[in-house]
């Protein structure tokens, strides 16, 4: 393998944590990982042209989760997965509130979905987010702004819909 | 003090200010407890985030993304070798060779390497159970057999010595390839099972639309693996030239002999 190869590997983790967020289901995220990486490889030919690699394939992946070009999606489970899809907090209290959150963050458009995720998940710069996804700075930090209230009211029950997921 | 922005709020948050700039609104906040209340629950957020998605950095990768993450042709080609792989396995049972053509880990490689490699392989079963004429030139006149494939090649034509592997050379021969000559040399372990090491010159024409600026010249070095029943083929491409190794020997083991002759052919060393 060359280092790019070894490369483009060590991103993959990252790359699923945050199109499992984005997707909201481990066999979408995964769909969309694929089709980032299979397109990252098409395209290999300007990988010594990147500097920021990482912001080549997070904007690879904005490109096709936003235009849809993924795959036709079959109704398919994974089987053999035991690990649960959402992470369980300890406490009971805190588990609500995970859900919760995994809940608010499907209420999202996703532009706001997006800057809100690379910058909580990746700590990425907001000129690198900018870069990412094709767009100025001045909106990366509006959608910030706008994606991170609207989080804030969802889970402060602000805003009805959430609490469709009340318990009773 | 200037006014704080809702940029340098959020930024505040994340870290993206000078430190000067962070500690005055640092120190401001203590005055305004709605906004510091607002960078609390942002700060939460952040953290519930990291707590509900952190968990999938430590998952096992799945199968399908590890294949994705490896090299591979674009999407495009791949629907080409898939045709390719039709017409071959014809082609392929008419020299007795049964069962689907399959690159077992990755599906295709370029479209000119799998056809490549699937030639290598029906060579192989061609000449491998030859009893009496394995090879052209045999072992024994290892000094012609270099000097007349050298010259068909247009290029030096020096088998790499195996026998620390346990594989004797047992010769070589010519063979036609896709459009040009292609030099064959035959190996043979204690117990008489065959190994072949397959040479063509003809790949730099035909494989690596990736490749700009170098014109002709694959400058990857990746390690492709297929499978056809019993016989494993390991194929790379190498400068101008593509070499697949076939036997029916295991995966481990040939992929040890493959490290063996690339380290040969790139070191010019002969190890054995």
């Amino acid at each position: 393998m060359t280092p790019d190869d070894q490369q483009l590997l060590s991103w993959v983790p990252r790359l699923r944590r945050y199109a499992r967020a984005l997707a909201g289901n481990r066999d979408d995220a995964d769909d969309l990982v694929q089709d980032t990486l299979e397109r990252a490889w098409a395209k290999s030919a300007l990988w010594r042209g990147v500097v920021d690699m990482r912001g080549w394939l997070f904007g690879i992946m904005h490109n096709l989760h936003v235009d849809g070009v993924r795959r036709p999606r079959l109704a398919t489970q994974s089987i053999d997965d035991d690990t649960p899809e959402v992470a369980m907090a300890p406490t009971q209290g805190e588990r609500l509130a995970v859900l919760d959150l995994q809940a608010a963050l499907d209420q999202l458009p996703v532009e706001q979905k997006e800057i809100v995720l690379l910058v909580a998940l990746e700590d990425m710069a907001y000129a690198d987010v900018a870069k990412a996804l094709g767009i100025p700075i001045g909106t990366v930090m509006s959608r910030l702004s706008r994606g991170r209230e609207r989080l804030r009211a969802l889970m402060d029950g602000r805003d009805p819909p959430v609490r469709l997921k009340v318990v009773k | 003090m200037n006014p704080i922005t809702e940029a340098e709020l959020h930024a505040f948050v994340d870290g993206q200010l000078t430190p000067e700039r962070h500690r005055e609104i640092e120190a401001s906040l203590a005055q305004r407890p709605e906004e510091a209340l607002r960078v609390q629950s942002y700060r939460d957020q952040k953290r519930e985030l990291r707590a509900l998605f952190d968990p999938v950095l430590d998952e096992a990768l799945p199968q399908r993304v590890l294949d994705a993450a490896r090299p591979r042709a674009p999407w495009y080609t791949r629907r080409w070798v898939a045709g390719l792989a039709i017409a071959l396995i014809s082609g392929a049972a008419g020299w007795g060779l049964h069962g689907a053509w399959q690159a077992a880990s990755s599906p295709a490689g370029p479209l000119a390497t799998a056809g490549f490699a699937q030639r290598a392989a029906v060579a192989h079963a061609v000449y491998s159970p030859e009893q009496r004429r394995p090879v052209e030139v045999d072992a024994a006149h290892e000094d012609q057999l270099v000097a007349w494939l050298s010259k068909r090649m247009g290029a030096p034509m020096k088998p790499p010595h195996l026998q620390a592997l346990g594989y004797a050379l047992e010769g070589g021969r010519l063979l036609p390839g896709g459009r040009g000559p292609v030099a064959q040399f035959m190996y043979r372990d204690a117990g008489g099972r065959r190994l072949t090491l397959y040479v063509s010159n003809e790949i730099g024409e035909l494989s690596s639309p990736s490749a700009s600026g170098a014109r002709g010249v694959n400058r990857e070095t990746a390690f492709r693996f297929a499978r056809e029943g019993q016989l494993n083929v390991f194929y790379w491409v190498e400068g101008r030239f593509g070499y697949a190794i076939s036997a029916e020997a295991d995966r481990a083991a040939l992929t040890e002999v493959s490290s063996e002759v690339y380290r040969q052919l790139t070191t010019g060393g002969t190890g054995g």
